[in-house]
């Protein structure tokens, strides 16, 4: 706010001397911890980033293409896993996303008023459970589900798209995806539902007396206007999902190998980690694990980003144009 | 009236770079209200703002020049200090929201410095029975701030500024967000803070300034054009600007 | 005409039926809480009211058949423990720092902190746990499975979300509360402290609570710090028992009595955390209802 400058009447801009030293004190205190929380970040990449080298060291970029993962041969490429992460979070979208926009967009048009609050309330509550609650809920009551129920079915009815392949057993890519959905169901919803009713009312009357039906309305002035948003939230929500770790570890059956169908048992990077960092073989295996990790930390990082910056800009839109 | 309270001495005050008011100089004499009158954007609530040091609170804002207090330079002092015998009234009321009425006109005394209980209730009685609201609040001292009427609140932060004891007190058009006869109790609570107190008041009522103010000073696009008592400036002004502005032509 | 009014109803209906099929998506979402709540009730409620749920600990040098009497109570103490350490680095670190972001944000590090925090919360908590193992495993390996580190692991995660909680609380408060404040005469410090921080200050408990919530439902970052144990707290240096591992570890077990338990720590656990998370959408309401009016 203001520094000492020596007081000469009338030439150099001055601001005055400086308040007493309670509030530089002060002034120093809270910088040092914003100044922690800074370093925070860097010392996890910096650590993340020194462990990794002896791994980057032996594979190079071939780390990044190789599909091998093998500690009795020291032969170690991040593939299955960054294809577990990516084909469970990809299921977990096309399965989630639905679902979340359906459910934000029924609060945020079609239900009675009075439901609102206790629906929202309840979508949100969901993105409060712990994800380890999720797996257990997942290993005990949706994977027998799966195995008996729907797998067989949709062997039967889809089997010929070649995604199916294999017996199921319930414990495998398809069961962890689904539980993902689940998990950042509440998420995108949210974001959703938030970015929805920014939307000028205007808008909305603007379609109703041209005679839409609710549907129309929807469709026509509110998902267009709530569009950037809406993506947003399904970024942030495939953030969550590429992160996961306990749901995951506990439903996906743990093969260090690229899935060969959706009833084949697979790693996410997340789990590999769980996993594997304390039961490895050495140094090196550790070393790559902790590069997948690097990896994950990459992926994440922009995909939120990404995720900001369409919400954020959003936001700063809707906030505009209130007529 | 007589002696200067505060003598404004080549003042200027940037925002960034930008200056807002420019190279003023005037004083304001004690125990006297001064006004402060111009256009939209001359720069009035800048040129009170520098009184107290509230100006350079604002991102990039800086001042040059001086500004004296009883012949002491306020931007060569501890800010906190100068701004406990400078006290000020905005133009939007604004009670601590979280607070009673009690506690609002208390804060000052509470926060700094060692009072006891009994000097603490002596000190808002008499600050309330300035501001004219004691006999509208006495029964209900506790209830929260933001249960007054926006007049009523105006006049509790001028106790709550009264109750520090300043020897000035700046007022930055304090009647615009009232209604006509919450702004004509204000008006009357002017007249007769000055016995006790300097008075600058910024206003961009006209009208206003004639009626409450002893000084005005005249303020266009940043700088001061005319400073005098007000009588003369409304009657014989000076300059052909000021003369503009008081017959309509502009502003 | 008559075509024309088939069309309108074709719409129409086509409307209603999107209508209901959204209306049915909302059903699929809320499944799983509803199940959830209901699985772990009927098959983890029975064990909530035993005694053992809570007391029982495997006898010393317990063998694996022994090992497999244990109760939630080291659990719950370490969940405890742990949420302790890890919310007091958080409120020490993560309220000045948004404090800072907050009153001091012209400066360019104010709005480093923001984003800093921001970019914090997304990374995956397994991540932090990764962090503080092997920050540990280099420097000071005798502490690697601790409440410490476990603690550590756990603030990594808390801080980011108190930072965020307390700006926004910190940024709701009207900057004439500031101004009148100051104006007052009244010391920036003790400004930002005892006017601005205490209007906030429901908007930061909140924040706070649901750190912590969040930070006691928490595994994956856990599993290579604190690490789990069977037998109450020993000591700051030595491995500690927390719920979600307890739940993990006892998920798959082969001991029916341990599944069980494991059902009833997440009825618990669960309780707690929807508990919590009423309660501060009940504080936040009550803070936006104080500061537009009061009374």
């Amino acid at each position: 706010m203001s520094s000492p400058t020596p007081s000469s009447p009338s030439s150099a801009p001055k601001t005055g001397r400086v308040a007493r030293w309670p509030d530089l004190l002060f002034f120093v205190l809270v910088g040092i911890a914003g100044v922690a929380v800074i370093a925070l970040a860097f010392a996890i990449l910096g650590i993340l980033i020194h462990e990794s080298i002896p791994s980057f060291r032996a594979f190079g970029p071939g780390f990044l293409t190789s599909t091998v993962w093998n500690p009795n041969t020291n032969q170690f490429g991040v593939v299955p896993f960054v294809a577990g992460t990516l084909i469970t979070s990809g299921i977990a979208l096309l399965i989630g996303v639905p679902l979340a926009l359906g459910s934000a967009i029924f609060i945020t048009t079609a239900a009675p008023r009075w439901m609102r609050g206790p629906v929202g309330t309840a979508i949100e509550l969901l993105a409060a459970v712990p994800s380890v609650i999720y797996g257990f809920w997942g290993i005990y009551v949706l994977e027998p589900y799966m195995r008996t129920t729907v797998e067989p079915n949709l062997k039967t009815t889809l089997g010929w798209t070649g995604l199916f392949g294999g017996t199921p057993i319930g414990t495998d890519v398809l069961t962890a995806s689904v539980i993902l959905a689940v998990m950042i169901v509440p998420t995108i919803s949210a974001v959703s539902r938030e970015t929805l009713l920014a939307v000028p009312t205007a808008q909305r009357e603007a379609a109703q007396s041209l005679g839409a039906t609710n549907w129309e309305t929807t469709r026509v002035a509110m998902l267009p206007y709530a569009r950037s948003g809406i993506i947003g939230g399904i970024i942030l929500g495939l953030g969550r999902a590429l992160g996961e770790t306990m749901a995951v570890t506990m439903t996906i059956g743990n093969k260090d190998a690229v899935p060969t169908s959706l009833f084949d048992q697979g790693q996410t990077i997340a789990s590999l980690i769980a996993n594997e960092l304390l039961n490895n073989t050495g140094p090196l295996q550790y070393s790559a694990i902790l590069e997948a990790g690097l990896i994950l930390l990459a992926i994440s990082l922009i995909v939120n980003a990404g995720a900001r910056v369409l919400v954020w800009r959003v936001m700063k839109v809707g906030g505009q144009s209130v007529e | 009236m007589g002696a200067t309270k505060m003598k404004v001495s080549g003042l200027t005050a940037f925002y960034g770079n930008k200056p807002a008011i420019s190279d003023i100089s005037l004083e304001f004499p004690d125990h006297a209200v001064s006004a402060i009158i111009g256009p939209s954007g001359c720069g009035k609530s800048t040129l009170i703002r520098c009184l107290n040091r509230m100006h350079e609170t604002a991102p990039r804002a800086r001042v040059a020049g001086q500004v004296l207090l009883d012949g002491e330079d306020i931007y060569a002092q501890d800010p906190t200090r100068v701004r406990r015998r400078v006290g000020m009234v905005f133009q939007r009321p604004n009670p601590f929201v979280t607070m009673s009425i009690y506690n609002n006109v208390s804060v000052s005394l509470r926060f700094n410095g060692h009072h006891s209980r009994e000097e603490i209730d002596r000190a808002v009685v008499r600050s309330l029975e300035q501001s004219a609201l004691w006999d509208e609040v006495k029964d209900r001292i506790d209830a929260p701030a933001m249960s007054l009427s926006g007049g009523q609140q105006q006049r509790l932060c001028i106790a709550r500024a009264l109750a520090a004891e300043p020897e000035v007190l700046l007022m930055d058009e304090p009647c615009s967000a009232l209604d006509p006869i919450a702004t004509a109790k204000i008006e009357e609570l002017v007249s007769r803070l000055k016995k006790e107190y300097t008075v600058v008041i910024v206003t961009h009522n006209m009208q206003q300034a004639a009626r409450v103010a002893d000084f005005t000073a005249f303020l266009y696009l940043g700088k001061l054009i005319e400073f005098g008592p007000t009588e003369q400036l409304f009657e014989r002004p000076k300059e052909s600007l000021t003369e503009a502005y008081i017959t309509g032509r502009f502003g | 005409m008559k075509l024309r009014f088939d069309r309108h109803a074709r719409r129409k209906l086509f409307s209603h039926g999107i209508t209901v099929a959204s209306g049915l998506t909302i059903l699929a979402v809320l499944y799983p809480l509803a199940s959830i709540l209901y699985e772990s009730a009927t098959r983890g409620g029975r064990v909530l009211f035993q005694l053992t749920f809570v007391t029982a600990v495997p006898p010393n040098g317990c063998s694996i058949i022994a090992c497999k009497t244990v109760g939630v109570g080291p659990a719950i103490q370490g969940t405890l423990i742990l949420i302790g350490i890890g919310g007091g680095i958080a409120l020490l670190v993560g309220i000045p720092a948004a404090i800072f972001a907050s009153e001091y944000r012209t400066r360019g590090l104010g709005r480093a902190i923001s984003f800093t925090a921001d970019v914090l919360a997304g990374i995956p908590s397994i991540i932090m746990g990764v962090f503080i193992y092997s920050y540990f495993v280099l420097y000071d390996p005798t502490i690697t499975f601790s409440a410490i580190t476990g603690g550590l692991a756990l603030s990594a995660i808390m801080i980011p979300i108190v930072v965020r909680t307390t700006e926004e609380a910190l940024h709701t408060v009207p900057n004439s509360m500031r101004e009148a404040a100051l104006a007052l005469g009244i010391s920036k410090w003790r400004t930002t402290l005892r006017i601005v921080l205490v209007a906030a200050l429901p908007g930061v408990l909140t924040g706070v609570l649901l750190a912590v919530m969040r930070g006691a439902g928490e595994a994956a970052p856990l599993l290579f710090t604190a690490a789990g144990s069977n037998i109450f707290f020993q000591g700051l240096n030595y491995r500690v028992a927390a719920l979600p591992l307890l739940i993990y570890n006892f998920a798959e077990s082969p001991y029916s009595n341990q599944v069980q338990v494991a059902w009833g720590a997440t009825l618990l656990l669960i309780s707690l955390i929807l508990i919590a998370n009423v309660f501060s959408r009940y504080m936040l309401s009550r803070m936006v209802r104080k500061m537009s009016g009061g009374a």
